[in-house]
């Protein structure tokens, strides 16, 4: 655990990160100029609501943005390569190999008229020079690992549960040790006592195998559980972004409050929920100044007028609020220990 | 007992399949007080949507006594059941196909009241219906607007309006947040609580977020393949949780703060089959204390402490 945390240079790094969707009539603003680094080891959570772009990001990072999407930015790096600048077979050894991706809903992630031990067979065979049966025999160590008999690797996902399919998309993903694992709401359709079951299998094998991860959530929960670094998107854009610590106990942006306030907590179950007012706005019709202005109650006339700066309260605690240049403003939420 | 709005007495239903007899409620009791809420919870197939439309007999009961205000309401006719729905509705989990896409929140909520005759005149429904507008919350000139056009907080609003349209006594909620983001969740949490105080609604709310009822609910039982394991009073259900089950269920739940590690209670395997159940703990195969005895008979709820049932041979 001491270790994971030492290692410090960045397996990841993208800085304004831009993608829109260009449609016959309108323009999609989906992800707008963001910028972030993941360390090797670390888990840096994509906290946001639906429609934050939170996906959009994660499917860049592989660039695999469905047409007509346009990616624009000035760097994303993935274990020192520019996936930007990679060519088509380039980009096919990128995927899976360095980075891997376990998208939300098993259901629908895996083939249903192979068997399962074969789907993770054919990922491995595709990046690693091993004959069949060598691939065959990888594969039922990854069921192993993951917690599902190697007799079932002949099995059809129809004969799995939710919860053992998504075992199998995990299987997949890490059956080619990849540096980055990218799990974009792994859990949202699995139930509780199962999603904790998920969480700590991803959580074992992340520290076993030293890996770096991107988890894309909409719940703070699972990032408290699993996460060392926070990134909180809004409209295409992170509005605060730091140490699990410092965004949970130290919460600057108005936005993260009201996501703190709005959720039940069954430590604090006397509180009552205070709901952010109104909705996220349009992403082809964005407000000039600041996207959550409109539902913010802090929001002055600072804040309609331009797109708030970055402030820095630490080297890792990121708040792109505009009030925070009015002298002593401090949101409601109190600053824990 | 005049002052129950409902009771369910061992309420069975069982679903014929291929493979046998799928028991998706086996033996449910439960009361609520006017104005009250139960929360039932439990996770996917463990047949808390099945109990609630059951309780509505949109489907119908295997065996088992559902009273409406103290009246029989199992057996009665469609036509006698029709004048009873008006006092029991239901709002669904997914507002994106609950509602008719080719109506317009004013047709829908305009039919419902002709529909049932509980304002006639052309002037008087309008009324009615920009009532009803207001009371979820939803801004006049929305009153021509089609459900696509709509987010999933709003289509829920309408889920919620349609159902007061018939001055409902009782309501089943089921999962009525669990396909909206948390902030517009929480919007809809609090409108259904202010409605329960102004118009003294009694709520059977379904979910599967143990989180989500605290805030709710008076009680709260917890289900597992079918039958309830363990039923008690909100606080004393997360104060002293009894029934293994519960207390994993309980220790599962992803809490949006930076702790120490807390200790977890992780099942083993998942949910078992409904169908043909054996004469035992439905429980046994995951519980973490598998005794004899949780092999020989399905325990029965029983009452450990005043109001606390618990099914456990360990309790």
């Amino acid at each position: 655990m001491e270790e994971r945390k030492s290692l410090h240079d960045p397996v990841l790094e993208v800085e304004d990160l831009g993608v829109q969707f260009i449609l016959e009539n309108e323009t999609i603003n989906a992800v707008n100029d963001i910028s972030f680094k993941l360390r090797k080891g670390h888990t840096l959570g994509f906290v946001g609501e639906t429609g934050a772009g939170k996906t959009t990001t994660a499917l860049a990072l592989l660039r695999l943005v469905p047409h007509p999407g346009k990616v624009e930015s000035k760097k994303i790096e993935v274990c020192g390569h520019e996936v930007t600048a990679m060519t088509s077979s380039q980009l096919e050894k990128y995927r899976g190999n360095d980075v891997a991706m376990i998208f939300q809903d098993p259901m629908t992630s895996l083939n249903p008229v192979f068997t399962v031990g074969q789907q993770i067979a054919d990922s491995i065979m595709l990046h690693q020079n091993v004959t069949s049966a060598e691939a065959k025999a990888r594969a039922e160590q990854m069921l192993e690992l993951v917690g599902i008999s190697a007799n079932r690797a002949g099995e059809y996902p129809h004969q799995f549960s939710g919860g053992m399919k998504q075992r199998v998309v995990i299987a997949i993903a890490l059956a080619c040790n990849p540096e980055v694992l990218i799990a974009d709401e792994p859990t949202t359709a699995l139930d509780v006592t199962i999603q904790a079951q998920v969480l700590n299998l991803m959580k074992k094998l992340r520290d076993d195998r030293r890996m770096s991860m991107i988890m894309i959530t909409h719940s703070l929960g699972i990032v408290a559980d699993i996460c060392d670094e926070v990134a909180v998107m809004y409209a295409g854009r992170i509005v605060e972004t730091g140490t699990l610590v410092e965004v949970f106990n130290h919460t600057k942006h108005p936005y993260t409050e009201g996501l703190f306030n709005s959720l039940p907590n069954i430590l604090n179950r006397s509180a009552k929920l205070k709901p952010i007012p109104g909705l996220m706005p349009d992403p082809s019709n964005l407000p000039v100044g600041c996207s959550f202005a409109p539902r913010c109650k802090y929001a002055g006339p600072d804040c309609t007028c331009a797109q708030p700066k970055a402030h820095w309260f630490s080297d890792t605690h990121m708040v792109a609020c505009a009030a925070y240049q009015r002298e002593g403003f401090a949101i409601d939420r109190p600053e824990k220990k | 007992m005049s002052n129950m709005i409902l009771e369910v007495k061992d309420l069975k239903k069982h679903f014929k399949t291929s493979r046998g007899m799928l028991h998706a409620v086996d033996g449910v009791s439960f009361s609520i007080e006017k104005g009250k809420t139960i929360g039932i919870v439990g996770e996917s197939g463990c047949g808390k949507t099945t109990l609630g439309r059951t309780i509505l007999r949109l489907v119908e009961p295997t065996s088992g006594e559902i009273m409406l205000e103290g009246k029989n309401i199992t057996k009665l006719s469609r036509g006698e059941m029709k004048k009873i729905r008006k006092d029991l509705q239901i709002i669904f989990q997914d507002p994106f196909s609950s509602l008719d896409p080719r109506n317009t929140i004013s047709q829908t909520l305009t039919e419902v009241i002709k529909v049932n005759r509980i304002r006639s005149g052309k002037q008087e429904i309008k009324n009615r219906v920009l009532e009803l507008m207001e009371t979820v919350g939803l801004s006049e000139r929305l009153m021509n607007t089609y459900p696509h056009e709509l987010d999933g907080g709003r289509r829920q609003r309408i889920g919620i309006a349609r159902a007061l349209a018939m001055e409902p006594k009782l309501i089943v909620c089921d999962e009525p947040v669990s396909a909206l983001d948390v902030s517009i969740q929480a919007q809809i949490l609090n409108l259904l609580q202010g409605l329960q105080e102004n118009l003294k609604l009694s709520y059977v709310f379904i979910t599967h977020d143990l989180a989500v009822v605290n805030h709710f609910a008076n009680e709260i039982a917890v289900m597992y393949l079918g039958q309830i394991v363990e039923k008690a009073p909100t606080e004393e259900l997360f104060n002293n949780p009894l029934h293994p089950y519960t207390q994993a269920l309980l220790s599962a739940i992803p809490i949006p703060e930076v702790l120490e590690k807390r200790p977890q209670i992780l099942l083993k395997g998942e949910i078992t089959s409904p169908i043909n159940p054996k004469d035992e703990c439905r429980f046994a195969n995951r519980c973490l204390h598998d005794y004899r005895e949780c092999r020989q008979h399905n325990p029965i709820l029983r009452e450990v402490s005043p109001n606390h049932f618990v099914a456990c041979f360990k309790v």
